[in-house]
């Protein structure tokens, strides 16, 4: 597979901050790449810097062959980028938002149209194509920044954080977008902080913390990681604040994260010790459990395993909640 | 690539005109606030007008194209919308160049209207179309590429009006606008001579005058070297920004 984005040593410091700090990695091309990690691990600073938006400290990076730091118009013409924010202008239609794009990327005056009304439909907003973008719903908004990220044909497209904010219907509608542009053999970078999205979409995943690249796997092999030891979910009727605290205390070899609003995950703890001592545990504590279950691991397992984090630091949302 | 740079001040400038020249930040610095000095100084002194009227359009040059490049500027820098512009496939000082074509455009429209309604109404049919020309185009890229450089150092268009207001207003009492720069004190007059307004008015009057030397080519050459010194470091601040 040839080497659609290669990235060596790229460092990004702004003042003291060590926002991306020595990674490496290739994209092959027709691959859909992930970064995976918390807000503030250093996943959109990456995109900004392969993007031209902003410039390395340190390292080089190659799109397509070209150098970041010295062809960074030539790759732009190459390129798509959907930043995270849908930042397209609200006093234009969305026809017009979609033509001036034509315009700036040099697209021969003869196709623009259609090129606009094609993606328009492909999006399904070619009924709303003479409506300003300021009064599209957030789901929408964010389909045409899509929709302008691809007017040109890129061969790399860059999505950073793409389903942030959209309702369940809306981000499932573009996991498949995505998933077609796999098809159509455009090479897709995109940064989540969604483990379930990273491990429906991407080839393969980078796991990013604190600007560093951990680990770089496909979904399935990041899993195995976790395999290797056993976990133990229960579900409590009403989960208390007190409870993960609790079992940390009780089972030290183990352990004992918060998942969701009611449930727990005891890695490492497929014993029955574990279950004696979780029992004892919500009897003492007049808890009641709803379920106990032994589980497959999940990326969220794997993230977990490999990070040492909690997955609640990803749900913590940049712009509003999901 | 210089093809590519092109399209896109054009097309950055067409769409700026049509996305922003209604704003009400445009319409109430780059519009109202010069028409309703305008009418101060004619309710004021309607005999003497016609003197007034070289610095008045130089006044009407210096606030339409820095309220305009507030807000082409400010509201993308707000929105994240200039950030658009700078993932196309052109180069920053094109985008930058492309604000300053669609704020000088928006001064080109005030400018024209101010000036044509003034030599209809004065009958003011001596002026000199050239010398008009050679101290308006270059005034209106100084007063633009002035705005572009204060802009890019603040985020909200509020911000940048603030800022703007500083040199605006020293310029309209320093420049000649209102009291003519030699019967000001000397240092003062040394003060004048710093500023690009000084250089705008002295050539409109040169225009409207009977008498036309060629010092009007001094202030061309003069203007065009502010127009030098505040893009450069416009663009400089751009891409630090974004660094």
């Amino acid at each position: 597979m040839e080497k659609a984005i290669e990235v060596r040593d790229l460092t990004k410091r702004y003042g003291e901050i060590l926002a991306v700090d020595h990674i490496s990695f290739d994209v092959g091309e027709g691959e859909i790449f992930g970064f995976l990690g918390p807000n503030g691990a250093g996943k959109t600073t990456t995109i900004r810097m392969l993007t031209g938006l902003c410039r390395p400290t340190a390292g080089t990076a190659r799109i397509l062959g070209l150098d970041v730091a010295s062809e960074i118009v030539e790759i732009k013409k190459r390129i798509g980028v959907v930043p995270e924010v849908s930042n397209l202008y609200d006093e234009l239609s969305a026809f017009d938002n979609l033509l001036f794009m034509t315009q700036l990327y040099g697209i021969p005056r003869s196709q623009r149209r259609a090129r606009a009304e094609d993606l328009l439909k492909t999006f399904g907003l070619y009924e709303r194509k003479d409506h300003l973008f300021g009064t599209f719903s957030r789901g929408m908004k964010r389909a045409l920044t899509i929709a302008t990220g691809l007017i040109h044909s890129p061969k790399i497209l860059f999505l950073d954080e793409p389903t942030v904010g959209l309702d369940v219907v809306a981000a499932r509608n573009l996991r498949g977008l995505i998933g077609n542009l796999r098809k159509q053999g455009v090479t897709v970078f995109l940064t989540t902080h969604y483990l379930e999205e990273a491990d429906l979409l991407c080839d393969r995943i980078a796991i990013l913390v604190k600007g560093k690249i951990v680990k770089i796997d496909t979904p399935e092999m990041l899993k195995t990681v976790a395999e290797e030891e056993p976990i133990i979910e229960v579900s409590f009727k009403k989960m208390h604040p007190q409870i993960v605290e609790g079992l940390s205390e009780r089972l030290p070899q183990f352990r004992v994260v918060a998942v969701g609003h009611n449930k727990v995950r005891i890695y490492g703890g497929a014993s029955a010790e574990v279950l004696e001592t979780v029992l004892e545990y919500a009897k003492g504590n007049d808890i009641l459990i709803e379920e106990v279950n032994s589980i497959k691991p999940s990326l969220e397992d794997a993230f977990i395993k490999i990070t040492g984090l909690s997955p609640s630091v990803m749900a913590t949302e940049k712009g509003g909640g999901r | 690539m210089w093809r590519d740079d092109l399209r896109g001040i054009f097309y950055i400038a067409l769409k700026d005109m049509r996305t922003y020249y209604l704003k009400p930040p445009s319409i109430s610095w780059g519009i109202v606030f010069p028409i309703a000095w305008i009418l101060a100084f004619y309710l004021r002194n309607p005999q003497n007008f016609e003197q007034l009227v070289p610095g008045l359009i130089a006044m009407t040059i210096l606030f339409s194209t820095t309220a305009a490049e507030a807000v082409v500027i400010n509201f993308e820098l707000r929105l994240g919308s200039f950030e658009r512009l700078l993932l196309a496939p052109i180069s920053l000082p094109a985008v930058l160049l492309g604000k300053v074509i669609g704020g000088t455009i928006f001064g080109i429209l005030m400018t024209a209207t101010v000036t044509l309604g003034s030599v209809l109404a004065l009958g003011l049919y001596h002026v000199s179309v050239l010398y008009l020309v050679l101290i308006i185009v270059p005034s209106l890229l100084v007063f633009s590429s002035l705005g572009a450089l204060l802009c890019v150092l603040v985020k909200e268009v509020f911000e940048a009006q603030t800022l703007l207001n500083l040199p605006r207003f020293l310029m309209v009492f320093l420049s000649g606008v209102v009291y003519p720069v030699s019967s000001m004190p000397t240092v003062l007059q040394y003060v004048a001579y710093l500023m690009p307004l000084t250089y705008t008015v002295d050539g409109l009057r040169q225009a409207f005058s009977s008498i036309q030397g060629i010092t009007v080519f001094i202030d061309t050459l003069v203007l065009l070297g502010f127009f030098i010194l505040f893009i450069l470091p416009a663009v400089r601040l751009l891409y630090r920004r974004f660094a």
